[in-house]
């Protein structure tokens, strides 16, 4: 077991830092779903600011990306994301054929540059 | 397999429902989209050090692909794990508003809360849009079975998925390693930006991607939440000014 999970730390952190945290939410919502107005101004405030954490996030790994992405030139991963938004609005906001374009001027470009 | 009519007596059988729930996986392309965004969390997993089990323990209890994101990359970057849990419950509030329109939906007058407990597990963005869809071909007394098919069949595409991706980022040559962790950022852009609705929705992901590089100059360790907070702050602002304006 702690050679496939790692050691009991490390689940740990998964329980505390990425579970409860969810959960938490999901039980609320179970507990006092009833009296919230779905169309309230704190969700919409709620709403923007989660959109706004995950295009962080999004922007985190593009700038500063991990692994393996390291290696792929910056202007590369800027304009495979470029080519592929590009793709999604062009295809009537297909985000497989959004997806699929910007991989492919990934490994295009990446393959031309050698 | 297209589901039988609402009046049929075979919805009476929970475990016919429960495999249709988990057959409707098939007729989805989000389970394409969440198939590509995980293969990318499984290959990111691998490549800032976690085990496959730890990936794998991530997305069944988790279950939700934003903050196993930000998990896995705050505490690959050296994050703490109060900032990382911070990051991770600020990103989860979205799913509050999921469940607490979802679950209308599942409730009969017999329904107790303890048998909501395992579908609220499940509510994620995937399962939240699929059910908009689905249940209402559903009759009512079938769709927490129905809902806990779906759930499970999703979760099951998710972790072979994880897999998939930790295997290839390990074996594969560093060019195609490179193009599976691209399918994190690309999915999820492209899948958030269809969800946009609103001026609000749309100025945060705009303003939420423009922030991030500004804030990181600073190295605060939070610093996607202090991006994220004010982008979605301003573009709240906006959404208010222009309702007030108009």
């Amino acid at each position: 077991m702690s050679g496939f999970i790692g050691d009991w730390h490390a689940l740990l952190i998964l329980v505390v830092a990425g579970f409860l945290p969810n959960e938490v939410w999901r039980w609320a919502g179970l507990w006092f779903g009833s009296g919230v107005d779905e169309g309230s101004e704190v969700l919409v405030w709620v709403r923007a600011v989660a959109t706004a954490i995950l295009a962080g996030v999004i922007s985190q790994i593009l700038v500063q990306p991990p692994g393996a992405l390291a290696t792929v030139p910056e202007l590369l991963r800027y304009g495979a994301v470029a080519a592929g938004f590009a793709a999604f609005m062009l295809a009537r906001r297909s985000t497989f054929a959004g997806v699929a374009c910007g991989e492919i001027v990934l490994l295009a470009g990446k393959w031309w540059l050698g | 397999m297209p589901l039988p009519p609402l009046e049929s007596p075979q919805w009476k059988n929970r475990f016919r429902a429960f495999a249709w729930g988990m057959s409707a996986v098939g007729t989805t392309v989000l389970a394409l989209v969440l198939f590509a965004t995980y293969l990318g969390i499984g290959a990111l997993a691998h490549d800032t050090h976690f085990s496959l089990g730890w990936a794998l323990a991530s997305t069944l209890l988790i279950w939700a692909g934003p903050a196993q994101i930000i998990l896995i990359s705050t505490l690959g970057s050296g994050a703490t794990v109060v900032q990382a849990a911070v990051a991770v419950t600020l990103s989860a509030i979205r799913l509050f508003p999921m469940v607490v329109s979802v679950l209308p939906m599942l409730r009969t007058p017999q329904t107790k809360r303890r048998h909501l407990i395992l579908a609220t597990h499940f509510i994620a963005v995937t399962l939240w849009v699929e059910c908009y869809r689905l249940l209402p071909r559903v009759p009512r007394g079938s769709r927490i079975a129905f809902v806990h098919g779906l759930g499970c069949g999703l979760v099951i595409v998710c972790m072979i998925a994880t897999t998939l991706g930790y295997q290839l980022a390990a074996n594969l040559p560093p060019l195609f390693a490179a193009a599976i962790l691209m399918l994190t950022p690309l999915a999820f852009l492209l899948s958030t930006a269809r969800n946009c609705k609103e001026i609000s929705d749309v100025l945060a992901l705009v303003l939420g991607l423009a922030l991030y590089p500004v804030v990181a100059m600073f190295h605060t360790g939070v610093d996607v939440l202090i991006s994220g907070m004010a982008a979605g702050s301003i573009a709240y602002g906006v959404h208010r000014w222009r309702r007030r304006s108009a």
